[in-house]
């Protein structure tokens, strides 16, 4: 089951992608539950594919990338949130 | 009613695990898929929310690639010998009980050479968290078997397939006495680190294992695939069973995995019951340590 | 710095070498010992077990040696004078700990009280087997300090002394006893606590930003911290450089292996101690160390009576070597005469130090009781004869 929440965007977030760490293992693409990220078709010096936001406004911010990332990679981050109007 | 969005953060943050990491140590050794890493993201989330002052948490950690954790992390950091991080850390938390001491280290390393360390610290009931990665394998010297190789994996030194009976760890650290024993893994990023923040609160012997993927040994020698591969089966494979008995919960070859938090209890910690037992037997006569003094009396 | 007076048993005692090695412990301030009982050393933890919980100490027995010999380094690390103690079996189970604290540089003191060897040998009964494997027997190159007291006041004296010498130069230092010193009761007499010299740990309590925990100065003795103090230290047996990082190069190995060599070597006219009688002017100088000191007296006694010019050389502290002076005496004197409890250790390091100059006899012994003093009186006899 995924862990982060799979319902109405309740925030907006982005990521930070450290591409020179990356170790293309695709964690982060995986598990991403709204799926913004995508290997891509550059190559770091180290000669692995690093990620990239593909689907920037469905990103949540929720930083599961970030947790499961074992290269310290990739962060992600809320830029905007969601209040209620009384 | 309308809904609006507002901006959280006019600056973009950097990644906040970095402080807590000896960056100048940087890239680490880990391979690619390696689950290490990501159970360092997690112990390092449940620090930041555990509210522990980070002066007085120290890692000690044993040998192996798991072992390599106490170097990466910007904290008071011990990487001992081979399965003696668990009574190089009963010393140093007797010597100073103000410590948060944390045990991060591997299978082989905790339950093979370690495991009469292991058992006894968790009758004696140490205060201190042991943070295993089981990633049934010796990553570090190369895929020999370990105590936790499922029955049937083949490793460099069962090349023809292991035929012993793993440990079930869970079972093996209740019935020793342990007063905390969960298992989650690498892929359930958000239960581990309440786990292990659990786990750092908790007094006593606290115990987490962490399935983690092993991919250019575990995984490679069994054709399992890669890390990632690894992560899915953890994902489609995993059971939360909260308050398990820890009897059912053996491990099977690409079998089923139940995680959760299994024992949860009270019971005194040997300083409190050392203390106490002093004080109760000499009265007056009983002069604590210094440091314990100033934590009874603080 | 003096001794702490609440640990300090002032007065005069009689009591057995391992209880006055206890007595010395707590009179030099060490406050957490981690021990597994063996004979013929479990007296010196009964008494710790006993007395520690009075004076502020903490004493666990572990579940086995191995364990014991590094939660002593834990504590240590943790603040605390640290003290382990074992015999034979024991000793050579913590090996491997014994090469963890020189590499290191963490300041603890083991105590081996020897017995009969090799393997379970002769529990109860005396040997000094262990001697050059206390020098090495760890595995790679690195230097330890060894004492050998040669009664209960010198178990007393000596542990006091083997803690400031951990203290002074951040090395393991290991306290050769037997089990004929260490159950023999004799008077031990215990100074006022402001009569015990102590040397106590250097700290750094500098700024936290570039600190490097194993940079040292001329003295080549890095300044130490301890967990909790917010320095962030990293502390591995890996080879490291003086940030305490592993460094997998062949310049970190050299330049550590060489610094922790040398922290001992260069200081060597300090640490180096041992008692001379008759020496000047002797034909044959008996080397002794430990029991064998007592026994070889007689057999000097009866040798000089007779007209022979023989001189007592009694070593205690055993390693470093004192080569210099076994240099210096080698080109004066005909002979060495070196009884020991074992068939032949220290002996070779006399010989290699004689260089040839002079006669080296070995006077050994399987071990399980001392030397008959006649046969080191004929020993005496035969360096002598020929040449």
């Amino acid at each position: 089951m995924p862990q982060a929440a799979e319902q109405p965007k309740k925030a907006v977030g982005s990521v930070i992608i450290y591409a020179e760490r990356c170790k293309g293992c695709g964690f982060c693409v995986e598990f991403c539950p709204p799926e913004v990220l995508e290997l891509s078709g550059e190559y770091n010096a180290k000669g692995y594919h690093p990620p990239v936001l593909v689907n920037r406004d469905s990103c949540t911010g929720c930083n599961i990338c970030g947790m499961v990332c074992p290269d310290f990679a990739i962060y992600g981050f809320i830029t905007k949130k969601k209040i209620k109007e009384v | 009613m309308a809904e609006e969005l507002y901006d959280v953060e006019a600056t973009i943050p950097g990644n906040p695990i970095e402080e807590f990491l000896r960056m100048d140590r940087m890239p680490h050794i880990w391979c690619p898929g390696c689950g290490i890493g990501t159970t360092v993201n997690c112990f390092v989330r449940a620090l930041e929310t555990s509210g522990l002052n980070l002066d007085k948490v120290a890692v000690v950690s044993g040998i192996g690639c798991t072992g390599r954790v106490a170097g990466y992390v910007r904290l008071d950091s011990f990487h001992t010998t081979h399965g003696r991080a668990i009574p190089f850390a009963t010393g140093l938390k007797l010597a100073n009980p103000e410590l948060k001491v944390v045990v991060y280290s591997g299978d082989g390393d905790l339950t093979a050479i370690g495991g009469n360390h292991f058992i006894h610290a968790a009758r004696r009931n140490v205060d201190m968290t042991v943070i295993l990665i089981n990633n049934g394998i010796y990553g570090m010297t190369g895929g020999q078997v370990a105590p936790t190789t499922p029955v049937g994996a083949t490793a460099s030194t069962s090349p023809y397939g292991n035929f012993e009976e793993t440990f079930n760890l869970p079972f093996l650290a209740e019935s020793c006495g342990a007063v905390y024993v969960a298992r989650w893994t690498s892929y359930h990023v958000r239960h581990l680190t309440k786990a292990i923040k659990d786990a750092l609160l908790k007094k006593g012997f606290s115990f987490v294992e962490i399935l983690a993927p092993c991919p250019t040994l575990y995984s490679r020698r069994n054709k399992l695939g890669d890390g990632l591969a690894q992560m899915i089966y953890y994902k489609d494979h995993s059971e939360i069973r909260n308050g398990a008995d820890t009897k059912t919960v053996a491990l099977e070859f690409q079998g089923k995995i139940v995680v959760g938090k299994f024992v949860d209890k009270e019971r005194p910690t040997y300083l409190d019951a050392m203390n106490e037992h002093f004080q109760k037997r000499l009265g007056d006569r009983y002069v604590p340590s210094d440091e314990i003094r100033k934590l009874i009396y603080a | 710095m003096h001794a702490d007076p609440i640990g300090v048993l002032t007065g005069a005692h009689f009591i057995d070498g391992d209880h006055a090695c206890s007595e010395g412990a707590i009179a030099a301030g060490c406050r957490f010992v981690a021990g597994y009982p063996i004979t013929p050393s479990t007296e010196v933890v009964e008494r710790i077990a006993e007395r520690f919980p009075l004076v502020g100490g903490i004493f666990i027995q572990m579940e086995d040696e191995i364990a014991s010999s590094i939660a002593i380094q834990g504590a240590v690390w943790g603040g605390k004078k640290a003290m382990t103690v074992t015999s034979g079996p024991g000793f050579s189970l913590m090996m491997e700990h014994i090469g963890l604290a020189a590499m290191t540089e963490t300041p603890c003191v083991f105590v081996d009280v020897q017995r009969a060897g090799p393997s379970t040998g002769l529990p109860t009964m005396p040997a000094q087997g262990d001697m050059m494997q206390a020098r090495w027997g760890s595995h790679g190159d690195y230097e330890i300090i060894a004492l050998v007291p040669n009664s209960p006041q010198e178990c007393f004296d000596l542990t006091v002394h083997a803690f400031n010498l951990s203290e002074r130069y951040r090395v393991p230092v290991l306290m050769m006893m037997d089990e004929c010193v260490g159950h023999m009761i004799e008077r031990v007499v215990i100074p006022s606590a402001e009569h015990i010299e102590l040397y106590e740990r250097r700290m750094y309590e500098g700024p936290k930003e570039n600190f490097h925990p194993f940079e040292a100065g001329r003295d080549l003795v890095p300044l130490m911290v301890k967990a909790g103090d917010g320095y962030r230290i990293h502390v591995t047996g890996l080879t490291h450089d003086e940030r305490g990082y592993p460094d997998m190069s062949v310049s970190a190995q050299g330049r550590l292996v060489r610094r922790l060599l040398d922290k001992i070597r260069l200081h060597a006219d300090e640490i180096i101690m041992f008692y001379e009688q008759d020496v000047e002017g002797a034909d044959v100088v008996v080397v002794t160390y430990g029991i064998t000191s007592r026994t070889a007296i007689p057999a000097i006694e009866q040798a000089r009576a007779k007209g022979m010019k023989v001189g007592h050389l009694r070593l205690v502290v055993v390693w470093p070597f004192p080569e210099k002076r076994i240099r210096e005496l080698a080109s004066r004197v005909k002979a060495f005469v070196v009884p020991e409890l074992n068939m032949g250790q220290m002996v070779y390091e006399v010989e290699r130090c004689a260089a040839g100059k002079s006669k080296v006899v070995s006077v050994p012994h399987a071990g399980g009781t001392v030397h008959q003093p006649k046969d080191i009186y004929a020993a005496i006899e035969i360096s002598l004869r020929g040449k």
